[in-house]
């Protein structure tokens, strides 16, 4: 067997997963095709607000290879539930959120453009598609609430249930002492930002594929999610009222994620119905300009904020008030992302003792919007960064000072942070110093001055950032408003010969769990991961789990792992103790071999798996035969990654076309499992928050129209678009979970775009620009340029 | 419907397809080769190119009629006998790929951007390969394994 130590923790091992994906063998939901399968084709509305007086569908049912057509009021008639939100928030006087219906199709209204209203189920998807402009659909416009500032005012609502467009209006912090501090404040620092709303655009379109079998009334649906068991239960207990047993959810590849591919969509409901409608399997394969109006959107948020200074640049409070948009309806998680994975966060990095948050969602005609790769994180990363580096430009303190001197300093954690969040472990200054040294910070004045020499405007900005991953305590979640627990699960199966298959909850979407997780048994267990499988996806195998979002995998999924593998060994040695005749307090394990403390005996793992399977010689009245165990495991608290990220830009000012020439990533996701895949996440996020920074901004007109609804106008980030980047890590172990692992899924989205924005601002500070909104497309800075002028 | 022949991955395919079938269509469908993805609809993201008589094309971008007599090779027809392409290999070992989604489309417009520019540089591969998107990998991995792949293709 080859040697175990090869492949455990932090080893870069290469993926067991690529294989399959660099021959084509992949096997994405797409590429599953059930015997006499139908498809599905949505009628979606194609204005943004309306009254739907009426749907005729006689001339689509007659139309060729059309099975059935189905409306929402085929649903309604039926008693199909809504698509259901997982979190809910209160306003500050205790209210609940206003939480209006999210129909399977529309009922009564549409909400925004791609809302649908109809479905075409025929022989082809080509039928499908020419069927559905059969349809007739009677709808009288509604003035369209676009713009979260004047949903606000009222005088046209979303729902009827807000009048005034407000789903809640939501604070944490004391308002009336953080005025005070203000008010006896030597400087205030404030700035407004649009954290631009963007669109997650995994490569994988959205599949959904309902298969029922009306001989045993089982139903099975292929779909593209992140976490198959909150699909099955979500769908199964709030929308069709299939019971658990009854209903199997498979995700096999998937083709990113982002956060996207979270929420349960309805889609996925209106496939698994209708094919017990028609006793045929139905297949729903989005195309692009679909994904673009019906996979929820991320970010978009209007922010005032304000920090509070003393006269020596220490940070004495800071305020936020934020407009969220939750667009046409609640997405599964939407109400969560504006508050509890961001105002929590508003601390940063720093030392500032009080602050007060306040979040006002509203309802608008737009695609509804939930978490993208970072989910509230970001926003809140980049009001404290740009307010700091404001600040620092504002009181001539130099960017790194001002934040060493507000950093929260290493011996100080535990760390109870005023915003609800206590901070486990970290170095900022450790991440701060490993970021100016790898980005040669000394040789920038030299490398501007080359720059100038081209006519390009140089600069260089900073942003150091905390998160929190690895979601998360489930009584601090329910306390909060989480329908949901948010532990994970894993259960070990050690088989006959002593290789090994991992069931877990958590679920791959290119993270690289395969490799990843087995690396956790190989160190355990003292195995090659050669010998070790690890099996997600499929509600059929695996025990019930949350899935992968909130870089929660390793943290919780990882932790499960590891708890399940304490129990096989602590079995293991009960066997080794009655074959080896030894008590089991001098049995020790290592690298793969029990042995007896102060004798030759020994006994190989694999020997303890056949003996559990072949029990001739076992504790039979003590101990159950075989090797299997589960746990499940529910974090303390979250883990914070944090770190710190220079940027370096050339502005063209003639052009306003800026690029990214330098970008310096020194990150803490703590324990590091394999150093390779830990670097290509954080690229990924990076280039991710490069392209927020840079390119990506969803657009809609004044009449809820996407223009941005293709890829020829959203601008996704492509090679020539991005540098390399220099990524490193400098880990501080987390202190409550087994492995010591933060999380580094996220890092990259969340402290890249404030480093970019900064870099531009101080290329630019010369000629008197202190402000460029996201994206900083060239017109953009262009015209911040004329604008100093 | 007309009757369509080609030669893929080294064998020879005939097959009855509407004519407005797209080749992309053609090769996930009738052929059952779903190694090559489809991303957009606007032929804009890559995932599904393929090399079409030694040119990488996107394969959304033609009929698979004007594909008639045709060699064409697919991401299952990059291996030859179990070995890996070096492009393939080169993904592997830089971790060039992490959903794997676009990841045969990028290997195969790097692969015809190698062979027509064995000495490329690192602007020549990052300009040669803004037609195919990557969500995942933020490119910088990609660029290292094309690189690795050119030196081995070079021999």
């Amino acid at each position: 067997m080859p040697d175990g130590n090869a492949t455990g923790i932090g080893a870069s091992v290469p993926r067991k997963e690529d294989r399959r994906f660099i021959t084509g063998k992949g096997n994405y939901t797409d590429d599953i095709n059930r015997p006499n399968q139908t498809y599905a084709y949505f009628l979606r509305s194609d204005i943004a607000h309306a009254t739907l007086n009426g749907v005729d569908t006689s001339a689509a049912e007659k139309a060729g290879g059309v099975v059935a057509v189905f409306t929402g009021a085929d649903l309604a008639a039926a008693e199909v539930g809504g698509v259901p939100c997982g979190w809910a928030l209160t306003f500050q006087n205790g209210d609940p959120m206003k939480e209006p219906g999210h129909p399977i199709l529309a009922q009564g209204k549409v909400r925004h453009v791609g809302d649908p209203i109809a479905v075409v189920i025929a022989e082809s998807r080509k039928q499908a598609k020419a069927a559905a402009a059969e349809i007739k659909v009677n709808l009288s416009d509604l003035p369209v609430v676009v713009d979260m500032t004047k949903a606000i005012e009222g005088g046209q609502s979303v729902h009827d249930e807000a009048e005034d467009n407000i789903c809640f209006d939501w604070a944490i912090g004391d308002k009336a002492e953080v005025d005070a501090v203000f008010e006896g404040a030597d400087h205030v620092t404030s700035i407004d930002i649009v954290n631009n709303r963007l669109i997650p655009n995994s490569m994988e379109p959205r599949v959904a594929i309902g298969d029922f079998e009306d001989s045993t009334g089982d139903y099975t649906l292929y779909t593209t999610t992140q976490n198959p068991h909150v699909i099955r239960l979500l769908m199964g207990a709030f929308v069709l009222k299939i019971p658990e047993h009854k209903l199997r959810v498979v995700s096999p590849d998937v083709g990113g994620g982002f956060g996207s591919k979270i929420f349960h969509y309805a889609e996925e409901a209106m496939v698994t119905w209708a094919s017990a409608q028609i006793n045929r399997p139905v297949k729903w394969t989005s195309d692009r300009s679909e994904a673009f109006m019906s996979d929820a959107h991320g970010r978009d948020h209007v922010t005032k904020a304000s920090l509070a200074l003393d006269k020596d640049g220490k940070f004495i409070g800071l305020k936020e008030e934020t407009l969220a948009n939750m667009g046409g309806y609640l997405s599964t998680f939407g109400p969560a992302i504006p508050t509890y994975m961001h105002s929590v966060l508003m601390a940063g990095v720093y030392t500032t003792p009080v602050i007060y948050s306040n979040i006002i969602a509203v309802f608008t005609n737009t695609v509804p919007v939930d978490a993208y790769r970072g989910a509230g994180r970001p926003e809140a990363t980049y009001i404290i960064e740009r307010l700091v580096d404001r600040a620092a430009r504002e009181m001539g303190i130099s960017q790194v000072e001002l934040r060493r001197k507000n950093f929260i300093p290493e011996d100080a954690f535990p760390y109870q942070t005023p915003v609800a969040l206590a901070y486990d472990s970290g170095n900022y200054n450790a991440t701060l110093d490993t970021a100016l040294k790898n980005g040669d910070v000394d040789g920038f004045d030299a490398r501007k001055a080359e720059s100038a020499k081209n006519g390009r405007l140089r600069g260089i900005g900073y942003s150091t950032y905390v998160e929190a991953c690895g979601a998360a305590p489930s009584a601090v979640a329910g306390a909060l408003g989480a329908r949901a627990g948010l532990y994970e699960c894993a259960n070990v199966r050690v088989h006959p010969t002593g290789s090994v298959t991992v069931f877990t909850g958590s679920h791959s979407h290119g993270q690289g769990h395969e490799t990843a997780f087995a690396q956790l048994v190989s160190e355990k267990l003292g195995m090659h991961t050669e010998n070790i499988e690890i099996v997600h996806g499929d509600t059929e195998k695996i025990p019930f789990g949350m899935g992968t979002f909130g870089s929660r995998s390793l943290a919780v999924g990882g932790s499960a792992i590891d708890k399940a593998l304490d129990k096989i060994i602590d079995k293991s040695r009960k066997i080794v103790s009655h074959i080896l005749e030894a008590g089991e307090g001098d049995i020790k394990f290592a690298d793969g071999n029990f042995t007896v403390a102060g004798t030759d005996k020994t006994m190989a793992f694999g020997e303890v798996a056949l003996a559990a399977y072949v029990p001739h010689n076992y504790p039979l009245e003590e101990l159950e035969p075989g090797l299997e165990e589960t746990a499940f495991y529910d974090p303390t608290n979250f883990t914070y990654p944090a770190g710190c990220h220079v940027c370096e830009v050339e502005v063209d000012p003639t052009t306003g076309v800026t690029e990214v020439v330098k970008f310096t990533a020194a990150d803490d996701p703590g324990t590091v499992v394999n150093p390779m895949i830990v670097e290509g996440q954080v690229h990924g996020g990076i280039a991710q928050g490069i392209g927020q920074a840079l390119l990506e901004g969803c657009s809609y007109d004044d009449n809820g129209q996407l223009l941005t609804g293709s890829y020829m106008d959203y601008t996704m980030p492509r090679a020539d678009n991005l540098p390399n980047y220099v990524v490193s890590t400098e880990s501080t172990a987390c202190t409550h979970n087994p492995l010591g692992v933060k999380g580094c899924g996220e890092v990259g989205a969340i402290g890249s775009p404030p480093a970019v924005i900064n870099a531009i601002v101080d290329a630019l500070s010369d000629l008197g620009v202190t402000d460029v909104a996201m994206p900083a497309t060239p017109q953009t800075v262009w015209r911040a340029i004329q604008a100093a002028k | 419907m007309t009757t369509v022949s080609m030669t893929v991955n080294g064998k020879a395919v005939s097959a009855e397809a509407a004519p407005d079938t797209l080749l992309s269509d053609f090769i996930r469908e009738s052929l059952a080769l779903t190694g090559t993805h489809v991303g957009c609809d606007t032929s804009q993201c890559g995932a599904c190119v393929v090399m079409v008589d030694g040119s990488s094309i996107k394969s959304c971008s033609i009929l698979v009629v004007q594909a008639e007599g045709a060699k064409v090779t697919t991401i299952e027809g990059l291996a030859s006998d179990g070995e890996l392409h070096p492009m393939q290999k080169a993904f592997h070992e830089n971790h060039a790929l992490q959903c794997g989604f676009c990841t045969p489309g990028m290997m195969i417009s790097a692969i015809d951007l190698v062979n027509k520019n064995p000495d490329l540089s690192e602007a020549d591969i990052r300009h040669g390969l803004e037609g195919n998107i990557c969500r995942c990998t933020g490119y910088h991995n990609i660029v290292k394994a094309v690189q690795a792949a050119a030196a081995e293709m070079k021999g």
